[in-house]
């Protein structure tokens, strides 16, 4: 009898001690969350480097996991405009709705470049609040950490202490990172670059690279022809040392600019899983300045 | 004498050190005293430059203090800027859907209906030959509070007319996996009637939801739907509504005239590939439904219909995209097969027309299906390419007039035609942008009454302004 009420109690109790469920909508904020709340959290990532997390569905499968979650973690500033909204509404989780403590929005911790003074979409598919791709600067890790940090500690009180000791465990560990970086990518100043979508704006604004174009006429725009051809043209009286894409990207038209313009084309991992190298937020730091100075040494 | 002068200076000797030692005691007192002002003179000079000092420090850190908390609030402040700006272009999103086709047929599309079923009333697009205007949507959506969510979608016909599509309110917080939605919505049959027609990968629709819905079903009502705590995705949901529409008819009744229940599941397989089947069951209970037709002599006649109306749905979509990543290439398979067994009491009327046999009623019973199947192929960025099969099964409907000798069977040309009418179409596609698509369609169309083939050609341009599109799966 013993026994079985102490089963009893087990079951009741066994919730209460479960892991944070997390749901991260990008592989970045999945790793962010894997370094700060190690063995306390589970995490789903509901897409990887491979692919561009504006175009996704919301498929079955991400409302099935969203259902369970704890905590949501994205980046927000309509990056996620096409299928989070679908995926938070059809979920019947209240805890994930955007107005509770369970949805965490990435970018509004950070101050966003590349805010529109004016909204037209035939300027492409410019978002409102700024530029999204806040993860590529590490300075914009840190200060989303400290945020992820105080909602893990809000969310699961009972473990709050060991989530701060992590947290700043964390915090020097990565101060130190960026200082690394920041010697090792010196070089890299004034590196003029054509990337392929204003998706490493922060990156460049980081390192103090200089964007010379994209190959997306418009952001959103695939490629074109026509708009390739004036790169060149653009490209031979102002030389670029790079070609950058991210993993994700289609290859073909790097390639092809990359060809004529006699320039290395570089893949950058541009987020976790998107390089062998890459497999946590350290080595997709280390490998994009890796990948970068190696565009330097080329020369 | 040199002792002497030995001891003379000894003495004087001794007598100067006599002498002197006061002297030099006298003269280092005032040296002392000298240098101790000195030092008061220097201590008193360090203090004040230490104090000046300490005060131009503490200044510094005060200003490098506010300095930084400047800058603190001047981040804040632009963050907060950013997310307020977000906010204000989000609530409410407004978008409005554009949308326009040329079209060429080979018969005239005001004659058309399809062969052994009766009339849904829906409309068929496109509508009319050559240049038109199809149905500009606007849609208006937020939260209400943190509690609901709010859609309104109006279509607006070339006809100049509003029509409310959907007009719906959703729980946010409801949780345990339960959504519940009140007002006017698209029902959550199958897979194409939750889709409005402008992200339909052809222009029309398959001709099962023209026969069996009259285009996607929206009722009036309530719908409950319940997500499962399973990695495998689960949804059930049922609906109660007021019948609004084909193949319901609006009854003057308390409660509800209509009810559906559907079941969803899907999943990724890998990483490439994923799916969604779903099953479904709409039941409703029509009173004098009415259509027009026509008597063996083309003399117009009334036919209506009165019973039940049983609706089974069985649907599948499955979609790949090489390591999920959609934007290069992709495909897209779905298919939907409808099963409807309708029974009741049919009435003819040619009191209009003819008054040959005047207004009579009798037992009906009609066992109908249909199917369609298609794929949509992205080749390369931009471009789609796809093929459609439409497929339905007329039946064979038993009409007691009929049976009992009342009424000649060829007065009712829509019902007994026993065909299976049948069109195969296919589309390419080009979207500029997320928000553009201009589409050219084919089809090859074998439904009709009396057999004849229309040829259709349709060139149609579909834009979206304003707030950004859902990415339904």
């Amino acid at each position: 009898m013993n026994k079985f009420l102490f089963a009893l109690l087990l079951l009741y109790v066994a919730p209460v001690q479960a892991k944070l469920n997390i749901f991260a909508c990008e592989p970045e904020w999945g790793a962010l969350a894997q370094e700060l709340g190690a063995d306390r959290v589970d995490i789903y990532t509901a897409t990887t480097a491979l692919q561009n997390p504006h175009y996704i569905e919301a498929r079955p499968s991400l409302l099935a996991k969203a259902r369970r979650a704890d905590l949501v973690i994205c980046t927000g500033a309509e990056l996620e405009a096409g299928w989070l909204p679908i995926v938070l509404t059809q979920s019947g989780n209240a805890k994930i709705q955007a107005s509770s403590p369970g949805f965490f929005e990435a970018s509004s911790f950070v101050v966003k470049l590349e805010v529109p003074q004016s909204l037209d979409r035939a300027q492409g598919d410019v978002h409102a609040a700024g530029n999204p791709h806040v993860h590529l600067d590490p300075h914009n890790i840190a200060k989303i950490a400290t945020k992820l940090t105080e909602r893990f500690a809000q969310l699961d009180a009972a473990n709050a202490g060991a989530y701060q000791a992590q947290g700043g465990a964390f915090q020097e560990k990565w101060r130190d990172a960026i200082a690394g970086w920041e010697a090792r990518a010196a070089p890299l100043k004034g590196l003029p670059i054509v990337t392929y979508h204003k998706d490493m704006s922060y990156l460049i604004n980081w390192l103090g690279l200089i964007e010379l174009a994209n190959l997306e006429p418009k952001p959103g725009v695939p490629p074109t022809t026509g708009h390739l051809t004036d790169l060149l043209e653009q490209l031979e009286k102002k030389p670029a040392k790079a070609i950058v894409r991210s993993a994700y990207n289609n290859p073909k038209p790097a390639q092809w600019l990359a060809e004529r313009a006699r320039v290395p084309a570089i893949v950058l991992p541009f987020t976790v899983g998107g390089s062998e190298q890459a497999r946590n937020l350290y080595g997709l730091f280390d490998d994009s300045v890796a990948r970068l100075l190696s565009a330097t040494n080329a020369q | 004498m040199l002792s002497y002068a030995l001891a003379r200076a000894a003495l004087v000797g001794s007598a100067l050190c006599v002498l002197a030692a006061p002297l030099a005691v006298a003269a280092s007192d005032s040296e002392l005293a000298e240098i101790r002002n000195e030092i008061n003179k220097v201590r008193e000079a360090y203090q004040t430059r230490i104090e000046a000092l300490e005060k131009r420090l503490n200044d510094a850190e005060a200003k490098a203090q506010s300095a930084q908390k400047t800058a603190a609030q001047a981040e804040a402040a632009a963050v907060g800027v950013q997310s307020r700006r977000s906010q204000n272009s989000g609530n409410p999103a407004i978008s409005l859907i554009l949308q326009g086709t040329y079209a060429n047929f080979s018969e005239d599309p005001e004659t058309r209906s399809i062969a052994g079923f009766v009339p849904g009333g829906g409309e068929f697009f496109p509508g009319s030959r050559g240049f038109s205007l199809a149905e500009s949507e606007l849609n208006i959506a937020a939260s209400v509070d943190p509690y609901f969510r709010g859609l309104f979608t109006a279509a607006l016909t070339p006809e100049d007319e509003i029509e409310i599509e959907e007009a719906w309110i959703q729980s946010l917080s409801l949780g345990a996996g339960f959504t519940a939605k009140a007002g006017r919505f698209f029902s959550g049959i199958g897979y194409l009637n939750e889709i409005h027609q402008h992200a339909f990968d052809f222009v029309d629709f398959p001709l099962a939801y023209q026969a069996f819905l009259g285009g996607n079903y929206s009722d009036d009502g309530v719908q409950l739907r319940w997500l499962a705590p399973t990695d495998l995705f689960i949804e059930v949901g049922t609906e109660a509504g007021r019948g609004r529409a084909f193949p319901a008819s609006d009854r003057n009744k308390n409660g509800a005239a209509s009810g559906a229940v559907f079941v969803h599941v899907g999943d990724d397989l890998g990483i490439s590939h994923s799916y969604r089947a779903g099953l479904s069951y709409l039941h409703t209970a029509p009173r004098e439904r009415s259509f027009d037709d026509t008597d063996s002599l083309g003399n117009p006649v009334v036919n209506a219909f009165r019973g039940n109306s049983r609706l089974w749905l069985a649907d599948l979509v499955y979609k790949y995209a090489p390591d999920g990543n959609a934007q290069v290439k992709n495909f897209k398979l779905q298919g939907e097969y409808f099963w409807r067994h309708e029974s009741g009491e049919l009435g003819f009327d040619d009191s209009a027309g003819s008054a040959q046999f005047g207004a009579l009623r009798d037992a009906y019973a009609a066992r109908q299906s249909g199917w369609y199947v298609q794929g949509v192929y992205q080749f390369m960025p931009r471009w789609r390419a796809g093929v459609r099969y439409d497929r339905l099964d007329s039946g064979n409907a038993v009409i007691g007039l009929v049976q009992n000798g009342a009424v000649p069977g060829d007065n009712f040309p829509l019902l007994v035609t026993g065909k299976n009418p049948q069109r195969a179409s296919a589309m390419l596609d080009f979207s500029p942008s997320e928000f553009s698509r201009l589409r050219l369609q084919y089809a090859r169309d074998e439904s009709r009454p009396d057999g004849v083939t229309d040829d259709q050609i349709i060139l149609q341009y579909i834009m979206s302004l304003g707030a950004h599109g859902a990415h339904r799966f």
